[in-house]
């Protein structure tokens, strides 16, 4: 049997830890329950191993297979199977998918250890890592719409864990709703596939005997206009899912969630998936208008900035990392928008290992600190944790972009991909490296260095504030009694060392030195069909990679001077309000959707529906009751209004005659 | 000038029209009918000049049968008339106008 | 005979056409009496004369057998029929025939019966106004008396429907007194014991 049949463990397996903790998870409880949840995604990840292994052993032409488990929608002329597509693509994405989420899950059993629904948390993620396997692994969109719907349902679950808490239930609330605009330009986008070549499956199954073919087969036989169209409204889910202007603004408020979820649903995987949609419609990219593929890196370039500008003036240890991950996926983007597949590619998978970190570590502090969040309030933390500590500098390294880390290589990539396209895209980019370094190296320096502002009371500050009754992982610090920092337990260091070690060597899966060190792109050529490979000269690329060295460099260098040699409170001028409300932009959407979007929602349902289209179908039932009304006088009751009704009769007949018989 | 057949075919058709405005106008039930013989006249009129114009005795034999039938017509109309109208004094209504007041 | 009768025709055209008109303005006058006088009675005075005159223009277009029944029966039988019913249901009190009680009612009727007038006219006049086969059941003319040749026609073209009509006269008599009974009496209380 082939071995590469065996995909669909991947997803099963997770579903059947879902399954199985969704009947009995309370009655594991607290922690089995969780160990029963690990041992479900580990099991997928040494599945997909053992795939990439088989896939490895393949020759480079036969790296795309189909495994067809049922047929799903048989519909006539449309036909939607359940079917999981193998190539190179799916199987990276599978491969950090489980193995990060693996990793994440087993966090998850020390930090969640005490919460009363600690059962319920897994089945969740369990179901998040179904959804989202599903959807890297689909063979057409709309199994890959099904695990996109999942993840977002997922995000919706997980977000609002903590829903005692009013802001945890909106936040799931907004992420939600703020999806849903996505994935209607995800609909219209498959409409418009279906509607132009028949189909929704990516790449045909040439080799069964009905031979059917694949959307991106038929890629060049789309207009231009037409595929600029899908590739536009597939960017809007994209958007949507990966948190890019306009649709950004429910990743910062996500955070209300507990911290793994952050990691793995926000940072590593669920944001990924608008990248990896566009990655995968790379063919239809190619076939866009140039202009719309533009447009997709400026605005990508343009998240990135503005995220960037907002991070530098955060003070939960949480919100920089969520801002920092919107302006890191603005990278991502540029580099689809500008040709860089790979590179997105690349840079998607060195993130996913750098900022799953640093969030794990960012809620290893929070843990120890007894849920503090704000940095203003945390300091010289080195001492206490220093595990931690440790994985963290390995973390702050390599997003900022300092060789030979693996965020050095990958976001290089992405800028040389970036200068390709436009330079002024690329100037952008290199101030985002400079302000990605900047505030990196201010949380570092806010948190593990300086003084222990934890020993000092808050000023004015409400004693309720601390005790927040809502964080039910606080239940499980009281009976520690101490006040004082501690290291986390071996459950929640064990991942980051682990994460530690693939952020500092990640960058070995495509150094750009050597034809043969180039492994990623060699790696996911078959995947991405027939797309034009932009080779800048040798020089260029050394003179680019310096450019971001130097910036991030001075970003920590900045830093440094700033933070690290001043008390945080005089540096209150560098925090401006504006950049600590986002620019405002919360603000503005509010105004607009309670100001605008009310007015034209109650317009369509009160003027339209209820004037047009109600009163269209009222409208028909009054004209019968009036006209029966009006018909009904004719029913006097007086005999001789009858006899005057036949002898108008008659006289109709004798005209008719006449007419008939011609005078 | 002799008299054509034609004259006495529009004498009968004044004659009709007379009894069937007449019909409409009356609400005396009674008179109402008398309009219906005057119908019935004219038509009677019509087939005798039908008869005389196409030298053919048949219409004739009709205006015998019409005169047979408006007998009995008028036989059983009145008869109605009477079972209806009765025992209605002034005030109860005894034209053709309060027949809806029967409804039905 | 006929020889005899030839100085005569010129007169006897000029006779034909005073009795046609005489019998017009009587024929004439009664409708009209019919239609707009008052008195219920008066109206069937009025509809004698008509008859009359219809009677007379029998004569004149040589049906004599259909004059005299029309004089004995119709206006003999049928108005005084009409007549017994009047004064029997007190319906001779004078109508109000100027009030109106439906609306429109007059001048449609006006209308529809002026239209019905003249639309006939016109198909007649346009269609040469007797069309048709000759003496297709016998001919009216010729040697004869009328009543014989009628009766003649009666009885053996048309047997079947002066069958059928006798039937309905029974029918019709059967059905007057039904119609025009009183309903049966209630018992006295304590009548049988």
């Amino acid at each position: 049997m082939e071995i590469l049949d065996a995909v669909w463990l991947i997803p099963a397996l997770p579903l059947a830890g879902f399954l199985t903790l969704l009947i009995a998870g309370r009655k594991l409880g607290d922690p089995f329950a969780g160990w029963l949840a690990t041992s479900a995604i580990g099991g997928a990840f040494v599945a997909t191993v053992v795939v990439f292994g088989r896939l490895l052993n393949m020759g480079e032409e036969e790296r795309r297979h189909i495994t067809t488990l049922f047929t799903w929608v048989p519909a006539g002329g449309f036909s939607v199977d359940v079917a999981f597509l193998v190539d190179p693509l799916s199987i990276t994405m599978a491969l950090f998918v489980t193995g990060i989420g693996t990793l994440i899950h087993l966090y998850s059993i020390g930090y969640m250890h005490g919460d009363e629904r600690f059962s319920k948390f897994f089945v969740y993620l369990n179901l998040f890592a179904f959804s989202m396997l599903m959807l890297v692994l689909a063979d057409n969109f709309l199994l890959s719409f099904l695990g996109w719907e999942g993840v977002g349902a997922c995000s919706y679950f997980l977000i609002s864990f903590w829903f005692t808490r009013e802001s945890a239930a909106v936040a799931g609330k907004k992420a939600f709703v703020t999806n849903r605009i996505g994935d209607f330009g995800f609909m219209i986008a498959m409409f418009l596939l279906f509607a132009s070549v028949g189909t929704l499956d990516y790449w045909g199954t040439a080799s069964v005997a009905n031979g059917s073919i694949g959307v991106f087969e038929q890629a060049e036989r789309l207009s231009t206009y037409t595929a600029s169209a899908v590739v536009l409204l597939l960017f809007l889910g994209a958007a949507g899912k990966s948190a890019q202007l306009p649709l950004y603004l429910w990743l910062p408020d996500a955070m209300e969630g507990p911290t793994p979820v952050s990691a793995l649903i926000h940072a590593a995987t669920m944001v990924t998936a608008g990248v990896f949609l566009l990655v995968r419609c790379a063919p239809l990219l190619e076939q866009a208008d140039p202009n719309v593929t533009l447009f997709i890196a400026g605005v990508g370039a343009l998240t990135a900035l503005f995220a960037a500008t907002v991070a530098c003036a955060q003070d939960d240890i949480k919100k920089v990392l969520a801002y920092s991950t919107v302006s890191q996926l603005g990278y991502m983007v540029l580099a689809v928008g500008s040709g860089a597949y790979v590179a997105a590619i690349f840079h998607m998978v060195t993130h996913a290992f750098f900022k799953a970190l640093l969030f794990l570590g960012a809620g290893s502090v929070i843990h120890g600190l007894h849920d503090e969040q704000d940095m203003k309030r945390m300091g010289s933390l080195r001492k206490w944790m220093p595990i931690t500590w440790a994985t963290f500098l390995v973390g702050w390294l390599a997003i900022s972009g300092v060789p030979p880390f693996s965020g050095f290589w990958s976001k290089d990539e992405v800028l040389a991909g970036a200068f390709d396209k436009s330079p002024a895209l690329w100037a952008i980019g290199v101030l985002v490296a400079l302000l990605t370094a900047y505030y990196m190296s201010r949380q570092v320096f806010l948190v593990f260095y300086g003084h222990e502002r934890w020993r000092q009371p808050a000023a004015g500050a409400d004693p309720a504030d601390a005790a927040d009754p809502a964080d039910a992982a606080d239940q499980g610090h009281t009976a520690h009694g101490s006040a004082e920092p501690h290291e986390s337990p071996w459950v929640m260091t064990l991942p980051l060392i682990a994460l530690a070690g693939l952020a500092a060597v990640g960058g070995m899966l495509n150094l750009p030195l050597f034809k043969a060190t180039l492994f990623l792109e060699h790696w996911l050529e078959p995947s991405l069909g027939e797309v034009e490979h932009h080779v800048l000269a040798t020089g260029t690329k050394i003179a680019l990679a310096i450019v971001a060295t130097i910036a991030a460099l001075a970003g920590v260098g900045l830093a440094y001077v700033t933070w690290y040699r001043k008390k945080p409170a005089e540096n209150a001028n560098l925090e401006p309000d504006i950049l600590k409300k986002a620019w405002t932009y919360d603000a503005a959407i509010a105004a607009f959707v309670g100001g605008p979007g009310r007015a034209a929602a109650a317009w369509s349902a009160f003027t339209v529906d209820k004037g047009v289209i109600d009163g269209a179908v009222n409208g028909v039932a009054t004209l019968v009751r009036q006209g029966g009304g009006q018909l009904r006088k004719v029913q006097t009751g007086y005999v001789r209004n009858y006899a005057l009704g036949l002898a108008a009769g008659v006289v109709l007949l004798l005209a008719w005659t006449l007419v008939r018989v011609g005078l | 000038m002799t008299v054509d057949g034609s004259w006495y075919l529009i004498l009968a058709a004044v004659l009709f029209s007379i009894g069937a405005i007449g019909l409409l106008i009356r609400r005396n039930v009674l008179v109402m009918f008398m309009c219906v013989e005057l119908m019935l006249n004219a038509v009677n009129l019509t087939f005798v000049t039908f008869a005389r114009m196409l030298d053919d005795i048949g219409g004739q034999v009709v205006v015998f049968f019409v005169l047979v039938v408006a007998a009995a017509e008028v036989v059983v109309g009145l008869g109605i008339i009477v079972s209806i109208f009765r025992r209605r004094t002034g005030d109860q209504g005894t034209t053709a106008d309060d027949l809806h007041l029967l409804k039905g | 005979m006929t020889a005899a009768l030839l100085p005569l025709l010129a007169v006897a055209t000029k006779v034909d056409l005073g009795v046609f008109l005489v019998c017009a303005a009587i024929v004439l006058t009664g409708a009209f009496g019919v239609v707009f006088l008052r008195n219920p009675v008066h109206s069937a005075l009025s509809l004698v004369m008509t008859l009359f005159g219809v009677a007379v223009l029998f004569v004149a277009q040589e049906a004599h057998f259909l004059a005299a029944v029309q004089v004995i029966v119709y206006s003999g039988a049928i108005v005084v029929l009409f007549l017994f019913v009047i004064m029997l249901l007190g319906v001779d009190r004078e109508e109000a025939v100027e009030v109106e009680g439906l609306k429109g009612q007059r001048p449609l009727a006006f209308g529809v019966g002026a239209l019905m007038l003249l639309l006939v006219l016109l198909l007649a006049r346009a269609n040469d106004w007797a069309t048709g086969q000759t003496g297709a059941r016998g001919l009216a003319s010729g040697p004869g008396e009328n009543v014989e040749k009628l009766g003649r026609s009666i009885f053996t073209d048309f047997l079947l429907p002066f069958e059928v009509t006798a039937v309905l006269l029974v029918i019709a008599v059967v059905g007057a007194v039904v119609l025009a009974r009183r309903p049966p009496q209630l018992r006295d209380e304590g009548d049988d014991q």
